[in-house]
């Protein structure tokens, strides 16, 4: 196949970046979205230029690093899946593609198609956790039995692989998928429970803090995320976070 | 140079480890306060050392190379985790486990290691489900288990297909808590570029800030290196794009030996290369060989009809197929360990029975389990006489329950639906048994420098069985290091703060320096990618599953000429001082380059077919993998000496006082 690319390329945080246009040629349908931009840098640098930096690793669809905003949508136009796990199948000979990064004021730009979702950690930082010391001194895992539906349901919830793609495709950059998959992961577990109020409290005072928007109920999210985290999970965190505040004493 | 020394505590081997817990020295609450400790790497291994050093006082500097800790490469795992924990009372036990892994590994690894990593491993189901970690679970609310390749018991816990990614969050947590509470202090996006040695001990690292390109100085009283595993250096495997030896070779050539770097693992069931393009290679995880059966057609002509698409493999009837480890290994079947699996297919396809377009393909097939799933399913739902059609969707929705993720995973890259047709699979390379050599304290031969997890050599012998990797990472970061390390610092609470201001780190950052100026200066004419697909032809060919005197010494010569044409032409583009992947990758095959020699050396050395490695000139009549206990029951430990094909040989013999050698036989 034949394409024509439209990449965003910016060289720094402080540079203004401007969409550049790169023809590709011998693509084929086999190709992940990945490795056909592996195509084109490998040409880049041997002409001489600079290739475009994109975040990537596992290329399998777990770690959550690569991050492209692919005409339009975040992760491309495939369903449930990464940028990585995209297929050149789903475009068309002689398509023009247009590539971008994740856009948020909590995700600033590092270097063309690279952006910096440290904001995430910060918000895990803030509550994502059990507080319980690895010291080996934890009771039987068989201790207290789980019923398998709260067990699969908080299963599913932490499946998100942190992307961010949520975010990016949310017209108000909200950041309320991401954090109430954690959350709700956490509060179906007994294990979880006893801190619940403080962890929703915190890590939602955090995510505001880092300047992502509100929710207004739109789902752009959930079409969008790669691992089908339900929108359902910001239900349970709005739950959690008016019982939280509702009853918090400090 | 350091001598060889174990260190493996004396008294019985079941008492081993708690005698030592209760001989080694302590450090107290208030000195950890005073002691800073390196962490490179967050996946597993450092993820969980991390958390647990700063939980207990340490101040912990922890890096890692990706935006954020919990996208280590540890995050890919699929299969399950295992642990003693005897929960479905079919006999498993800490002497078991400990013996499968022993024999799994041919009988190259430490006993007392081995006991000690089985007997640790309860604890780490407790400690993961306390954290919240959702494994899989029984309709009772108990936990569930399945059986992976080699063993005979069902001790592997689970979360569907993200093992991996629900372990390394659940460490990632342990971390953020710490990061928190500023104990530990996190740096992404940063690689590190050399080890600082003072005085003989380990006192700092050189790291590159990835983001801006600048060369920074870390000091601390102890380095624990958790970099994973160099399985890349055949640039197709399974492993991340960003997996790397970098850190660990970075301490071999500062006087920490190598050990076994030719014991790799090739894994039988993986996605087949479908074109040049190829960037990696898919795992589709062992779990599945529990319900899959793998096969190929009997009759040459099948095969190649299958080959040219004009025969469907679900046209082929019973009789007209091969199940070739069913065959020839009716004890064990499709859960032979993974060395045996992936030469039986190499085998099947060498003979001219692949399935895909290259011939380099097997077929792994569901639909016997889907229809025994689904006749379960009907009798427990009380259907009487139920449709072959019926039957089959009730079974696909408990195969889906089971692989749902790996099977979409299949879908989204062949563009073929698993439900209806075969798996095509291949072997591809895995996991590197070898690694960094340490000691029973997981020491290196450098004070005060550690290894853990892929990144060392200690518990897998010549083959690591299936769900053991995830359970060795974890012991050594949650339950063997935080300990160990103890014995060593110390004797560093009066120390203080270690400067960085030294001519040791001077001579450190140089040395970076003018490793990146001799890239960016270079003008080469050929990128990065060139030569690392070329140097993983070389290793896959000559140094892959099967290897011989020949070909090894051959290889040997091609990756020193390489080498020298790398250095000479290649190309990096952009400028150092910002975001360069270009650059991160050259830094990286520079070292591969180095490493693929020494395990071509290595492999030389070995006479012996052992686990992972086969020497073609060492096998039975029936192809079988022929040991030799009497010349090579040792440890091969090499030494840096400034050039890696002339490495200095040290030998660590294996004393084995608790099982008999016997023949690995999974008939
Ligand atoms: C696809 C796949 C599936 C697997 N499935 C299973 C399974 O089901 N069960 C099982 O037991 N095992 C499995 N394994 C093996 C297992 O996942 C790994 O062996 C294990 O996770 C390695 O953990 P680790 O902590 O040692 O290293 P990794 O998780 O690889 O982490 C390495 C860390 O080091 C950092 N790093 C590396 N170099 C540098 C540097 N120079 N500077 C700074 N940081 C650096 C990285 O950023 C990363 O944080 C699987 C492996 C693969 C590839
Ligand atoms: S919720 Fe979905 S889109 Fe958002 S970070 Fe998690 S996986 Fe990515
Ligand atoms: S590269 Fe890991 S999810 Fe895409």
């Amino acid at each position: 196949m034949k394409l024509t690319l439209k990449i965003w390329r910016q060289a720094d945080p402080q540079a203004k970046g401007e969409t550049v246009t790169y023809p590709v040629n011998d693509i084929s349908p086999d190709m992940s979205f990945l490795e056909m931009m592996d195509v084109l840098n490998e040409e880049l640098v041997n002409k001489g230029e600079e290739p475009v930096a994109f975040d990537h690793d596992c290329r399998e669809g777990i770690c959550g690093m690569c991050s492209m905003y692919i005409n339009g949508e975040a992760h491309g136009p495939d369903r449930g899946i990464t940028t990585c796990q995209l297929h050149m199948r789903k475009f068309k000979d002689g398509d023009t593609i247009y590539i971008e990064p994740w856009r948020a004021k909590a995700f600033p730009v590092i270097k063309d198609l690279v952006v910096d979702r440290n904001s995430f950690d910060r918000i895990m930082e803030a509550g994502g956790f059990v507080s319980v010391n690895t010291s080996g001194n934890t009771q039987d895992a068989n201790a207290i039995p789980i019923p398998k539906e709260d067990a699969d349901e908080a299963f599913d919830a932490a499946t998100c692989i942190g992307c961010g793609a949520c975010v990016a495709s949310c017209k108000n950059s909200s950041a309320m998928l991401f954090v109430s998959a954690k959350v709700s992961q956490l509060a179906l577990l007994p294990q979880g429970k006893v801190e619940a109020k403080r962890r929703v409290l915190n890590m939602v005072e955090q995510m505001d803090k880092e300047g992502f928007g509100n929710c207004t109920n739109t789902g752009a999210c959930e079409v969008e995320c790669p691992k089908g985290i339900s929108l359902s999970n910001i239900a349970r965190m709005n739950r959690e976070y008016l019982s939280a505040s509702l009853t918090a004493k400090d | 140079m350091s001598q060889l020394n174990s260190k493996i505590p004396e008294g019985p081997l079941d008492k081993k480890w708690t005698n030592h817990k209760n001989n080694i020295n302590l450090v107290n609450p208030a000195n950890k306060r005073l002691i800073d400790v390196i962490v490179i790497g967050t996946g597993l291994a450092g993820g969980s050392a991390a958390a647990s050093l700063a939980e207990m006082g340490y101040n912990v500097k922890a890096f890692c190379f990706q935006d954020s800790p919990r996208r280590a490469h540890s995050i890919a795992a699929q299969g399950g985790i295992n642990a003693a924990k005897n929960y479905q009372n079919d006999g498993d036990s800490t002497y078991r486990l400990f013996y499968d892994t022993i024999k799994g590994g041919d009988y190259r690894s430490r006993e007392a290691n081995v006991y000690r990593l089985a007997e640790v491993s309860a604890n780490i189901i407790d400690q993961c489900v306390a954290q919240g970690v959702p494994f899989a679970r029984e309709y009772g609310g108990l936990l569930d288990n399945r059986s992976f390749g080699g063993v005979q018991v069902s001790r592997t816990f689970y979360a569907k297909g993200q093992t991996g990614q629900q372990l390394l969050l659940g460490a990632y947590s342990a971390m953020s808590r710490q990061i928190g509470k500023g104990k530990i202090k996190m740096y992404n996006r940063h690689e590190m570029q050399e080890l600082v040695v003072v005085d003989g001990k380990a006192r700092g690292i050189i790291a590159r800030d990835l983001v801006t390109g600048e060369l920074e100085r870390h000091s601390a009283h102890a380095v624990v290196i958790a970099s994973g595993g160099y399985g890349n250096v055949f640039f197709l495997s399974t492993n991340a794009m960003g997996s790397n030896v970098t850190a660990a070779w970075k301490i071999h050539r500062k006087g920490a030996y190598f050990a076994n770097p030719c014991f790799t693992q090739i894994h039988p069931t993986c996605i087949p290369v479908s074109g040049d393009h190829q960037s990696k290679l898919t795992l589709m995880s062992e779990s599945l060989r529990n319900d899959g059966r793998i096969w190929v057609p009997k009759k040459q002509e099948d095969a190649e009809a299958v080959r040219a698409g004009t025969l469907k493999p679900t046209q082929i009837s019973e009789e007209d197929r091969d199940y070739y480890l069913e065959r020839r290994y009716p004890a064990f079947g499709n859960l032979v360990p993974r060395d045996v699996a992936s030469r039986a297919a190499k085998e099947r396809c060498d003979a001219g029975f692949g399935v895909n377009k290259t011939g380099e393909a097997v077929f792994l097939d569901f639909s016997s389990a889907i229809e025994r799933y689904g006749r379960e399913k009907a009798n427990v739902e009380g259907i009487e006489n139920p449709s072959k059609d019926k039957v089959m969707a009730l079974g696909k929705a408990v195969v889906e329950a089971k692989y749902g993720n790996l099977f979409q995973m299949y879908e989204k890259i062949v563009d073929d639906n698993p439900y209806e047709t075969p798996m095509m699979i291949y072997p591809a390379v895995h996991y590197t048994m070898g690694g960094v050599w340490v000691d029973y304290n997981l020491m290196t031969t450098i004070q005060g420098c550690y290894a853990i997890g892929e990144a060392n050599f200690s518990d897998h012998g010549a083959n690591r069985l299936g769900a053991s990797a995830l359970m060795q990472g974890l012991a050594d970061g949650y339950f063997v290091l935080p300990y160990t390390i103890g014995d060593y610092l110390a004797d560093d609470i009066r120390t203080g703060a270690i400067s960085t201001d030294s001519p040791e780190f001077d001579e450190a950052e140089k040395l970076v320096k003018d490793r990146i100026d001799h890239f960016m200066n270079n003008n080469g004419s050929k990128t990065v990618d060139h030569f690392h697909k070329r140097l993983g032809k070389i290793m896959w060919n000559q140094v892959g599953m099967a290897r011989n005197e020949q070909g090894l010494k051959q290889a040997i010569e091609e990756i020193r000429t390489l080498r020298d044409e790398f250095w000479k032409d290649v190309r990096v583009p952009g400028s150092p001082d910002g975001l360069n992947p270009e650059l991160e990758k050259a830094g990286r095959v520079a070292d591969f380059l180095e490493l693929g020699e020494l395990m071509a050396l290595d492999a030389l050395e070995r006479s012996e077919s052992c686990g992972g490695h086969f020497r073609e000139e060492a096998q039975t009549e029936e192809g079988e993998a022929l040991r030799n206990d009497e010349d090579f029951t040792f440890v091969s430990a090499w030494e840096y000496t400034g050039d890696p094909g002339k490495a200095n040989l040290h030998k660590e013999d294996l004393v084995f006082d608790n099982v008999e050698l016997k023949t690995r036989s999974y008939k």
